[in-house]
């Protein structure tokens, strides 16, 4: 469920550097709506990067991570045309999984 | 055309239900977290959180770097790279000192991937950021100070 991700992943000198936005709400569980309650927390837990079956990424995420949380890396290796996958899974058990091919 | 019309009203009812569910308390956060680290999202201050890292009194290391502005005027956005020439680096973490759990986000880096990564962040408040390293089984640690003018937590 959620949005699709964007994710782009460029090739230079032997090293890949990989950049994903997901789109999701990250709600801190802290916020008071209009009439009081507290906006129940609903955050991304946990985000894995692939390179192809070869675990780049594995992060861990709280709350405070900002609203469609962005993030970049880099690793060594990866050609052109290889294949990089990313799951995210959240504090309601909602999951994605989207790909992008190395530019 | 309309097929798909279709299909994206039910997807779209469908989260809305989700929401609903996990709002009437039918589903309860934090049910399909596995390996997700919760005492140490749970910890409220920097001290708690080191210790459920596991990661005792880090040194502070001049070859970790935070890096971020000096002043962010929106607490909610605040961009945050931690990058390290320490060698064999397993792990990185950004923590914030005063907000109300300090650990943000951590990371996991097999052998082949850099101790580069960026993300963004909250801050309810002006804080001292903390990078947290983990290199060769030992932690260290770099600190820098960002200002808030307005904070990202609560509303």
């Amino acid at each position: 469920m959620g949005n699709p991700m964007k994710i782009r992943a460029a090739n230079k000198d032997g090293v890949t550097e990989v950049k994903v936005l997901v789109s999701h709400e990250m709600e801190t569980g802290q916020r008071k709506d209009s009439a009081g309650a507290i906006v129940p927390a609903w955050f991304i837990t946990e985000l894995v990067a692939k390179h192809g079956d070869k675990v780049v990424l594995t992060s861990e995420f709280g709350p405070s991570v900002s609203k469609n949380p962005y993030l970049a890396f880099k690793f060594k290796g990866g050609a052109k045309g290889d294949k990089i996958t990313v799951s995210w899974k959240d504090n309601k058990g909602d999951s994605r999984t989207d790909e992008a091919a190395i530019n | 055309m309309n097929n798909q019309r279709r299909t994206v009203l039910k997807s779209g009812s469908g989260a809305a239900l989700l929401g609903m569910l996990a709002a009437a308390g039918i589903i309860t956060p934090g049910m399909a977290l596995a390996d997700w680290n919760k005492a140490a999202f749970d910890a409220k201050s920097m001290a708690d959180t080191l210790k459920a890292l596991g990661a005792g009194q880090p040194a502070d290391s001049k070859d970790v770097q935070v890096t971020g502005p000096d002043i962010a005027e929106n607490g909610a956005v605040v961009p945050v790279g931690v990058a390290s020439s320490l060698p064999n680096v397993t792990m990185v973490a950004i923590l914030i000192e005063k907000n109300p759990n300090a650990l943000a986000a951590s990371f996991t880096l097999p052998a082949d991937t850099e101790a580069n990564v960026q993300t963004r962040v909250k801050m309810g408040q002006t804080s001292n950021i903390y990078a947290l390293v983990k290199s060769d089984g030992k932690f260290f640690m770099a600190t820098k100070e960002i200002k808030v003018t307005l904070g990202g937590c609560g509303g």
